[in-house]
C-alpha cells in the first residue's frame, strides 16, 4: 500500500468501444450497430449514439434492429480486434502514468498519484485525457476516487456524484445481487454502508462486503500493471542509399548485433527472422530466413542471409532496413559440455540453407510410429521441428525397400515355386513365413481393402530377395518390398 | 561358414579392396537394386550423419525398419521436386562438409558439367559424394563405380556382390560381402560354391 499521500485513481470507461473502433475505420453519419453471431441469431454488439436516439439497445435481434430502422448501417463486430485496440489503449496512457491496467472488457485504471503535478494538476490532467480521447473518436466517461473502487463507481453511474448517492450498481456486483439488494431496500452506496454488516454477510456472502469495503478504501486493491511484450524488431535509417550486397549484408550484421543482443536478454531464439528492404522509390522487398534450430548468434545468422540478399533488386538503392524475429521460441543458455556431437550447429545451419532453396518443410527426417502396418511403422516429419528419436524395434526383418504393392500371378496359400516380376523370370530358393498381418480396422485405408495379409520373405535363385504378401481372404499374390 | 576376410586388412589376393570405403573428397556411384544398401553400409562405417537427397514424387520408398546396422535417426532425407534441386542441394551439402556422406539418387543421367561440378564440390568440402544411378546410366566424372546385387547362398540370406565395374585409379573387380552386425563392418566373404 502507498504511505503517506492520498492515492488517486482514474478509471475510464469506453461505453462504446468496439463501434467507436468500427467507425474510426469506416466513418459515417447515421445509425450505426456491430452485430455479433450468438447462437443462431445475430444480435447488437454496440451501436452509436444516433442509433440509441432510434431506440436500438444492446443484445436486441439484429433483424428487429433493422425493421425499427431501415437506414441501419451495419458491420460484423470484432472481439479479439476489439481487446487488441484496449492494449493499445492501455500502452498510450502510460504517458499519463507508469501505473496503468485493464478493466476487462471496456475499461483502464490509472494510479495518478504523484504524476497528476506534472500535467498541472488533477483537473487540467482530465481535461487533457478527455480531449485527446475526444479527438480520437472515442466516446469516455472519466472517474476519479480514492479508491479504485469509487474510480470505478465514478465512471459508471456519475462522473461528479458522492459515492455515498450512487447505486448500489455502482459495486461491481453480478445483477442478482443488486436486484436482491434493492428489494431489500438498499438503493444507495450510503444506505448500503449504514446498514449492519453481519446479516449482509450471511445473505450476500463475502463478495458484497469486499466490494464496498473497496469502494470505501477500508480495503487495499492493487492495479497490476501489465508489461509489454518484448518487441524482437530493429530497423535503421541510412542517409544515402545502398545497393551492393556488400553494403546490405553490412547493415544487415549491425541490425543482427542489436537484435540478437535482445533475444539474449529474454533468453529467446529467433525461428524465423524477416528483412525488409525499403528502397527509395518506396517499393519494399522482404527476406524470410526460417532457420533449422532457434538461435541467436549473430555470427552464424549473418551468413544464412546471404542466399536471399543476393537476390534482391536493389532499384535505385535501399535507404531503410528492419529485421524482426517473426517468430521466437524459448532458448535457455546451454551447458557446455565435452560429450555429444562436436559441432552440432554445423548441420542445423545447412539444413537451414537447404531450406531457403527448396523450403524447410522437405528436409526430413524418420520417426517411429506405433503400427504393424509396414508403411504406417515410421512417419516423416521435418527435421527442422523435430528431435531424432530412438526406438526401432523391428519383430521381424524388413525390407530395406518398400513399393506399392505389385500384383504376381500365383496360386496358393504357398509362394510360387516360379514367377514373373517385373519382366523377370524368378524361381524360388527359400522362403521363409508366413507373417500375418492384419489391417487396421479402425481407419480407413484403401490399400488393405483386401483384409489380411500373409507376408512371406522369398530368397530367389536369382539373386532378389523380395517381400511377398498372399491375402487369404481375397486370393492374390504381391510383391511389396525388397531386402537387402 | 566359408573364410571371412576383414576389409581393413586387405589381402594381395583380393586387390580390389583398396577401393573400399569410397575414397573421401570424391563423388562415386552405385547402381544395381542393392545400391541403397550400399549407400547405408558405407554410412554405418562412417559412423556420421546422412544426407539423403532424392526426388518426392518416387513411389518406391526407403523402410527405416529395415536398414542393417545403420541407426535411421542419423539419417536426414531431403524431398526435392526435380533432378535440378537434387543437383543443386547435393553440391551445397558437398561443398559444405557439414556431413561426411551424402547420398543422392538420380533418375536421368546428368551431363559432364554438373558431374565435375559435384566433384569439385566434394573436393571443396572434403566430403563424399554417392549418386544412386540406374543401369547404364554412369558418368565419366565418378571416381569409382559399383554394381550392387543380392546373390542366393543356401545357408546366408544377407549376401550381396558388389561388382567395381569402374575404378578411376586402380584394377575393378568383385566381392561379395555381407554386414557383421558385431564388429559393425562389413566383411568380405568367399563366393559360394556353385
Amino acid at each position: 500500500m502507498f504511505d503517506g499521500t492520498q492515492r488517486r485513481i482514474v478509471s475510464l470507461w469506453f461505453p462504446r468501444l468496439a463501434s467507436d473502433r468500427a467507425l474510426r475505420m469506416h466513418a459515417q453519419n447515421g445509425p450505426f450497430v456491430l452485430t455479433l453471431r450468438q447462437g443462431s441469431a445475430n444480435r447488437v454488439h454496440c451501436l452509436n449514439e444516433a442509433a440509441e436516439a432510434r431506440g436500438l439497445y444492446r443484445g436486441m435481434p439484429f433483424s428487429d434492429a433493422r425493421a425499427y430502422c431501415p437506414d441501419l448501417s451495419s458491420l460484423q463486430a470484432d472481439p479479439q480486434a476489439d481487446r487488441r485496440f484496449l492494449g493499445l489503449l492501455r500502452r498510450w496512457a502510460t504517458r499519463w502514468c507508469p501505473w496503468v491496467g485493464i478493466e476487462t472488457p471496456d475499461g483502464l485504471v490509472l494510479d495518478i498519484t504523484g504524476s497528476s503535478h506534472i500535467f498541472g494538476g488533477e483537473e487540467v490532467m482530465i481535461a487533457a485525457l478527455r480531449a485527446r480521447l475526444c479527438r480520437a473518436g472515442l466516446s469516455v466517461q472519466i472517474g476519479t476516487g480514492d479508491t479504485r473502487g469509487a474510480a470505478w463507481a465514478r465512471a459508471h453511474h456519475g462522473e461528479d456524484a458522492a459515492l455515498e448517492d450512487l447505486p448500489v450498481a455502482a459495486l461491481r456486483l453480478d445483477p442478482e445481487t443488486v436486484t436482491s439488494l434493492q428489494r431489500m431496500g438498499l438503493r444507495s452506496i450510503g444506505q448500503l454502508a449504514d446498514s449492519p454488516r453481519a446479516p449482509l454477510a450471511r445473505r450476500f456472502g463475502a463478495e458484497l462486503l469486499l466490494r464496498l469495503d473497496q469502494a470505501l478504501g477500508r480495503q487495499a486493491e492493487q492495479i497490476g500493471p501489465e508489461v509489454d511484450p518484448p518487441h524482437y524488431a530493429v530497423r535503421m535509417t541510412l542517409p544515402e542509399p545502398i545497393g551492393l550486397v556488400s553494403d546490405v549484408m553490412a547493415g544487415t550484421a549491425r541490425l543482427l548485433e542489436r537484435l540478437c543482443a535482445k533475444l539474449k536478454d529474454h533468453q529467446a531464439g529467433a525461428r524465423i527472422l524477416c528483412l525488409s528492404l525499403r528502397r527509395v522509390d518506396r517499393a519494399a522487398s522482404d527476406v524470410e530466413l526460417r532457420l533449422a534450430r532457434p538461435m541467436r548468434d549473430p555470427a552464424r545468422i549473418l551468413p544464412l542471409f546471404e542466399r536471399g540478399v543476393a537476390e534482391v533488386d536493389a532499384g535505385f538503392g535501399i535507404d531503410q532496413m528492419r529485421l524482426e524475429a517473426v517468430q521466437v521460441e524459448p532458448l535457455p543458455p546451454e551447458q557446455v559440455t565435452h560429450i555429444g556431437p562436436r559441432d552440432p550447429g554445423r548441420l542445423d545451419d545447412l539444413i537451414t540453407r537447404i531450406g531457403t532453396r527448396i523450403g524447410l518443410e522437405n528436409v526430413q527426417r524418420f520417426l517411429p510410429a506405433d503400427s504393424h502396418i509396414p508403411e504406417r511403422s515410421f512417419i516423416l516429419v521435418p527435421a527442422a521441428y523435430s528431435r531424432p528419436e530412438r526406438g526401432w524395434v523391428a519383430p521381424r526383418p524388413r525390407p530395406l525397400i518398400l513399393f506399392p504393392p505389385e500384383p504376381v500371378v500365383a496360386t496358393g496359400h504357398e509362394p510360387p515355386a516360379r514367377f514373373r516380376w517385373r519382366g523377370m523370370s524368378l524361381t524360388v530358393g527359400r522362403a521363409t513365413g508366413p507373417e500375418r498381418i492384419a489391417p487396421e480396422w479402425w481407419l480407413q485405408d484403401d490399400n488393405w481393402r483386401r483384409g489380411l495379409r500373409d507376408y512371406w520373405r522369398v530368397e530367389t535363385h536369382q539373386g532378389r530377395r523380395l517381400w511377398m504378401f498372399h491375402t487369404p481372404q481375397n486370393p492374390g499374390w504381391f510383391v511389396q518390398g525388397e531386402f537387402a | 561358414m566359408l573364410g571371412v576376410v576383414n576389409l581393413a586388412g586387405a589381402s594381395p589376393q583380393l586387390p580390389e579392396l583398396t577401393a573400399y570405403p569410397p575414397r573421401r573428397s570424391r563423388v562415386h556411384e552405385a547402381s544395381g537394386p542393392l545400391a541403397a544398401s550400399f549407400a547405408l553400409w558405407t554410412a554405418a562405417q562412417v559412423g556420421a550423419d546422412l544426407l539423403w537427397i532424392r526426388e518426392g514424387w518416387r513411389s518406391e520408398q526407403l523402410n527405416p525398419l529395415g536398414f542393417e546396422g545403420f541407426d535411421p535417426s542419423r539419417l536426414i532425407l531431403i524431398q526435392t521436386k526435380d533432378q535440378t534441386a537434387t543437383l543443386a542441394v547435393a553440391e551445397e551439402a558437398l561443398r559444405d562438409g557439414a556431413v561426411p556422406l551424402v547420398v543422392l539418387e538420380l533418375t536421368a543421367r546428368i551431363d559432364l558439367t554438373a558431374g565435375r561440378r559435384l566433384q569439385l564440390a566434394a573436393r571443396a568440402g572434403g566430403t563424399t559424394g554417392l549418386c544412386l544411378i540406374a543401369e547404364g546410366m554412369g558418368l565419366n566424372a565418378a571416381e569409382t563405380r559399383w554394381h550392387c546385387r543380392p546373390v542366393f547362398d543356401p545357408q546366408d540370406s544377407t549376401r550381396q556382390q558388389w561388382s567395381l565395374i569402374k575404378n578411376k585409379s586402380g584394377t575393378i573387380g568383385a566381392l561379395h560381402v555381407r554386414w557383421d552386425s558385431k564388429a559393425h563392418r562389413v566383411t568380405v566373404v568367399s563366393p559360394a560354391r556353385e
